[in-house]
């Protein structure tokens, strides 16, 4: 017996083709419940794991990045007062787990992002651009909160992918004391090919 | 703190039109496929090749976006140096940067300005290229130390406006 939320994915995704499938023309689909997001706060997430420092030394090894405030204890207390996170981890700190005990469904980072291919019946989505700027530093044992909210929404674009819509999401992060620690700003191209 | 193993540039020693040093890497399917994970990435496109190819209609996996911010990061301090800190950046992905590739990092200072906080600032242009072809083109702008005793990584929220 599957249980209500794999029905409720199965549900969401026989929706967007049935949409897709009504009218491929239409772009229209969505429109007015995707503008009714513009500006604001959706999706608010806790981390769901205290910044570790495990991650840190992977990340650097993934790049070869040898940058001693990362590597060498003595460095990060002289120069970043104690240990910090890669900055350009920001976004690992809020993405979920790919698997958890009695979890059905995957939650997506970036919600938004995909909501949006859902509502405005556009099956494939990519991310054109990313810009982030840091504040307070990320140190291990941090818990990052995220909030995002939908900036714009574009007339309908011809790319070399297909028909659709560009936004622009941002994701405002804090540590548990509400410090702000940085923001990513993510523009999407939700699409139909052809 | 002053090791010789790195660089230490201070804001005096940039100036707009000064070349970053290349950086070249070959891309590997583990180059892509950890920092897809390192980044806690799950997504198929990202490791899973006939998902690329079908669902993406690219000819192979290919990087993730933090994984591209982090080799930025890594290019840009190991030019800098550890005090070097990054106030923000922005970057438009062209094409994807997939196994096989041979990636070379290019970059520029732009400009160079002091803010009225008294902190020393570089606007970079960077690329990533491959085979000649930019790839991903990156802006940042870093705080440099304004001089040896400075360090932009001692500045607190009241004194950092990136």
């Amino acid at each position: 017996m599957p249980k209500k939320s794999s029905i409720a994915s199965l549900w969401c995704s026989l929706r967007l083709i049935v949409k897709t499938m009504c009218d491929a023309d239409d772009f229209t689909i969505g429109l007015d419940e995707a503008l009714s997001w513009i500006d604001v706060e959706r999706h608010a997430v806790t981390g769901e794991f205290e910044v570790e420092r495990g991650y840190f030394y992977t990340t650097c090894a993934a790049v070869q990045n040898g940058n001693p405030i990362y590597w060498d204890d003595a460095a990060a207390e002289a120069i970043t007062d104690g240990p910090t996170a890669p900055l350009t981890m920001l976004s690992a700190w809020f993405r979920p787990h790919y698997w958890v005990p009695g979890r059905d469904t995957i939650p997506l980072p970036w919600q938004t992002h995909f909501d949006l291919k859902e509502t405005l019946a556009l099956p494939e989505a990519v991310a054109t651009d990313s810009e982030v700027v840091f504040g307070e530093p990320i140190r291990p044992g941090d818990r990052i909160n995220s909030v995002e909210t939908l900036r714009s929404l574009s007339e309908v674009k011809s790319t070399k992918l297909g028909r659709g819509r560009f936004w622009v999401i941002d994701c405002v992060c804090r540590n548990q004391r509400g410090d702000w620690v940085g923001t990513e700003t993510m523009t999407g191209f939700g699409y139909r090919k052809g | 703190m002053h090791d010789s193993a790195h660089n230490h540039l201070t804001f005096a020693d940039v100036t707009a039109g000064d070349e970053l040093p290349e950086l070249v890497h070959d891309v590997s399917a583990t180059t892509v496929i950890l920092g897809a994970l390192a980044s806690r990435d799950w997504r198929p496109m990202h490791h899973d090749r006939d998902f690329a190819q079908q669902r993406n209609g690219t000819r192979d996996i290919f990087m993730n976006t933090p994984n591209q911010a982090a080799w930025l990061e890594r290019y840009i301090t190991d030019w800098a140096g550890p005090k070097a800190r990054i106030g923000r950046y922005k970057f438009r992905m062209g094409e994807p940067v997939c196994p096989g590739d041979r990636m070379t990092f290019t970059g520029r200072v732009e400009s160079t300005d002091i803010d009225d906080l008294g902190c020393g600032w570089v606007a970079l242009d960077v690329s990533l290229v491959v085979a000649n072809v930019a790839k991903t083109r990156f802006t940042a702008r870093v705080a440099l130390p304004v001089d040896a005793q400075d360090n932009p990584w001692a500045r607190g929220a009241a004194r950092w406006r990136p």
